[in-house]
């Protein structure tokens, strides 16, 4: 069953939540100061700049044909959350964004945590955004260094040799570092 | 109507429980298939690349259940390919242990001793060798020198990885690019490939029928090579013998599926599943605490900040294997990586004040990735896992089209498996935050409940029929001809890595179900040697078990 494709500001409502959602998961620095998704809460980039709306509309991830869903679900959530905090959002723009970056935290939390009803969803899209951060799923990983993938870099992962591949040379402090099990067996094995 | 294709033996799964009853069946005469969910791909397939689609996802199966995941193979080679070879023996007071059911679980016949010259035979085919110190990647280091500093020991636990081949490149758990690694695709494979036997990958077994003369039908799908979420055709064949060995989140959901036709399962089909007590830690170390109080450096800008660089776990922590402990106070700590992707979206931040596995602080916590160490408890749960009904097929309705589902096991770890927990994790936070040397935290069970990549015991092997699946040879009880050889086949959570346990265990079957398949007509003999031809092991084994 092909879904129907959302018109332009369906498509920027969906995008827009589905940032704020990411950016709540590993949060970044503003990208223009007009941004509103990205709420701008720690320095560098976070999931949003790592990919993660690239990420989650990869066919084969699984979430892509409900990313209009969720955007709703998320929306409706917030304006749930908004009304029983007694918050006045800004209607300019989807609820879920509107909502300051503590409660947009907030509200993350009481949807993943154990028992909610929809918690397996809302897991599944904070992996993928944490997935489009610390790996950059969405991309061969020789890319992701070629184009200076922000989420490698933060995390500081190694740059493989020039074919592409890794080998680390050096690996060892070369030395006994602690006594053994004093009932270790002859092959190395606990008795 | 098409001639139903017909073979001596049928094998379910090609890693250690299936390659190595494929190989003895296959060497001793037997015509053998073996069908594999998984594609078939070698050290030229494997990738160091995290894009979706490549070896990293295609070999995998995370199966996200209730209160508990799994992270298995799923190729053929099984957990073999991506698992990290770590072979340590289980324990002598593994084999004793009661549980809740308050006598001995482990069947009579098997102890550490009997099992002795079965790990021997193991351990001569892969093979599998003690390490050294001065080949241990320094995230090992760290783990030894932090233990000795806490007045602990350590040890570097034997290995199945040819370290003189070994770039400690840390990609191992996308399958080993330099076949340092000493996986299934290197010895009892091709050694059944030798004598004959067939593997076919890309065939995932959803049910097993019977056949008036007492034979058996399986019934398989295609699975597309891409995504595995679509099934392209179906097929069946018969065979004279059964060996079901699938893993241990798939083995019992086919049998669960094929209890309509073969009629009653045994009661523990299904249940006892043991997480093998698994659970991490992620410490965050301070460069300067391990240079220190530790005086450990790798070069001059570094103490440590390596974590991306080794071969998984070298280093494990056995003061706790210690027999005359309680039960349920026993568990080893083994040094372990986690790659990027998988590995830390769990990982709590030690002391946050707010939310612990995203947010603010989290990101913080990332960018010290590098001074990450992450330990892993092995410890007695209570084999409380219970699969729920069947999907429609495989053993998970498929999210992604690799590597992501949801399944039917529900897992609510007991108070004692909550004990054990604790007490790893306060001995883990003794050691490490000793001197300001890390942070810790234990993973979150709330995102995919406990998480184990060992699964056990779903289909276990054991004397008494209301609490074992298996008899004591791994045949199905009331079934004769199934015999079931993975994972599941083992009783109890073993406090240390399973793989080489699994593997003895198999070994351990075959005289008793070749015999089972001469009694059913195969011509088939026992007495291969190791699947290079060493025969110092067979021979030991043969003459101890006469």
């Amino acid at each position: 069953m092909q879904a129907t494709a959302p018109d332009a500001d369906t498509t920027v409502t969906i995008t827009m939540t589905i940032e704020a959602f990411a950016d709540t998961i590993v949060p970044g620095a503003k990208r223009t100061p007009q941004d509103r998704a990205v709420a701008g809460m720690a320095e560098g980039p976070g999931a949003v700049e790592a990919g993660a709306v690239d990420l989650l509309r990869q066919p084969g991830g699984g979430l892509a044909d409900t990313l209009e869903a969720l955007a709703w679900g998320l929306n409706d959530h917030a304006s749930e959350y908004a009304t029983a905090q007694g918050l006045h959002l800004d209607e300019g723009i989807p609820p879920f964004v509107a909502l300051p970056f503590e409660h947009r935290t907030a509200l993350v939390g009481l949807l993943t945590r154990p028992g909610h009803p929809e918690k397996s969803m809302w897991v599944g899209l904070a992996l993928f955004s944490n997935m489009a951060f610390d790996s950059a799923a969405h991309m061969s990983t020789a890319d992701a260094f070629a184009s200076g993938h922000p989420g490698l870099l933060t995390i500081g992962y190694f740059r493989p040799d020039s074919d592409g591949i890794y080998r680390f040379p050096a690996f060892s402090y070369g030395r006994q570092l602690a006594s053994i099990h004093p009932a270790t067996t002859s092959d190395g094995s606990p008795a | 109507m098409s001639a139903v294709e017909s073979t001596d033996v049928v094998v379910i799964g090609s890693g250690f429980g299936g390659a190595i009853a494929a190989y003895h069946l296959a060497a001793g005469g037997a015509d053998t298939v073996v069908l594999e969910r998984g594609p078939w791909l070698n050290a030229d397939d494997f990738d160091h690349d995290f894009l979706l689609g490549k070896s990293y996802t295609k070999v995998f199966d995370f199966v996200v259940g209730e209160g508990m995941s799994i992270l298995g193979g799923n190729c053929v080679g099984g957990g073999s390919v991506v698992y990290f070879a770590t072979m340590p023996r289980a324990p002598r007071f593994v084999f004793e242990r009661q549980g809740t059911i308050g006598r001995r679980i482990w069947p009579a016949a098997v102890s550490r001793d009997s099992l002795e010259p079965w790990y021997d035979r193991v351990c001569e085919a892969l093979p599998v060798t003690q390490q050294t110190w001065d080949k241990v990647p320094y995230a090992g280091g760290l783990w030894a020198a932090a233990c000795e500093h806490a007045g602990r020991t350590a040890n570097p636990a034997p290995s199945a990885v040819d370290v003189d081949m070994c770039t400690n490149c840390n990609w191992m758990m996308a399958g080993c690019k330099f076949d340092a690694k000493r996986s299934l695709l290197l010895n009892y494979l091709p050694a059944a490939l030798a004598h004959g036997a067939q593997i076919r990958p890309l065939h995932e077994v959803q049910r097993i029928t019977r056949n008036a003369d007492g034979s058996y039908r399986v019934h398989y799908s295609i699975v597309d090579a891409e995504d595995y979420r679509v099934l392209l055709d179906s097929g069946t064949i018969d065979a004279k013998l059964v060996v079901l060995a699938a893993g241990t989140g798939a083995t019992p959901v086919i049998l669960q599926r094929s209890e309509p036709d073969l009629g009653p399962m045994p009661h523990a089909v299904g249940r006892y599943f043991s997480g093998n007590g698994e659970r991490l830690n992620t410490a965050i170390f301070d460069e300067d605490r391990v240079r220190e109080v530790l005086g450990l450096s790798r070069d001059d800008a570094h103490a440590y900040a390596a974590y991306q660089i080794g071969r998984g776990p070298t280093v494990a922590n056995w003061d706790r294997l210690d027999g005359s402990l309680p039960e349920y106070e026993r568990f080893s700590l083994e040094q372990l990586y986690f790659p990027p992707g998988l590995g830390t979206i769990l990982a709590q931040v030690p002391g946050a004040t707010g939310p612990s596995w995203y947010g603010v602080e989290k990101k913080e916590m990332l960018r010290q990735w590098q001074s990450w160490l992450t330990i892993f408890i092995m410890s007695e749960d209570d084999n409380e896992g219970v699969f729920g009904p069947p999907p429609e097929t495989g053993n998970a309705a498929r999210l992604s089209q690799q590597m992501l589902g949801h399944g039917p096991l529900r897992y609510e770890p007991t108070a004692n498996t909550r004990h054990g927990w604790a007490l790893a994790d306060a001995e883990i936070k003794d050691i490490l935050e000793r001197d300001g040397l890390a942070r810790v935290a234990p993973w979150t069970n709330d995102l995919v409940g406990a998480y184990t990549v060992h699964p056990l015991a779903s289909c276990r092997i054991g004397d008494d029929p209301a609490t074992s699946a298996l008899d004591d040879n791994h045949e199905l009880r009331g079934h004769p001809g199934i015999f079931v050889t993975d994972g599941s086949a083992v009783p109890t959570a073993l406090t240390v890595n399973p793989a080489l346990t699994i593997a003895a265990l198999a070994e351990r079957a075959m005289p008793a179900m070749v015999r089972a398949a001469q009694q059913r007509g195969v011509n088939v003999r026992y007495g291969a040697p190791a699947p290079d031809g060493a025969t110092a092991a067979r021979d030991a084994a043969v003459a101890r078990t006469a």
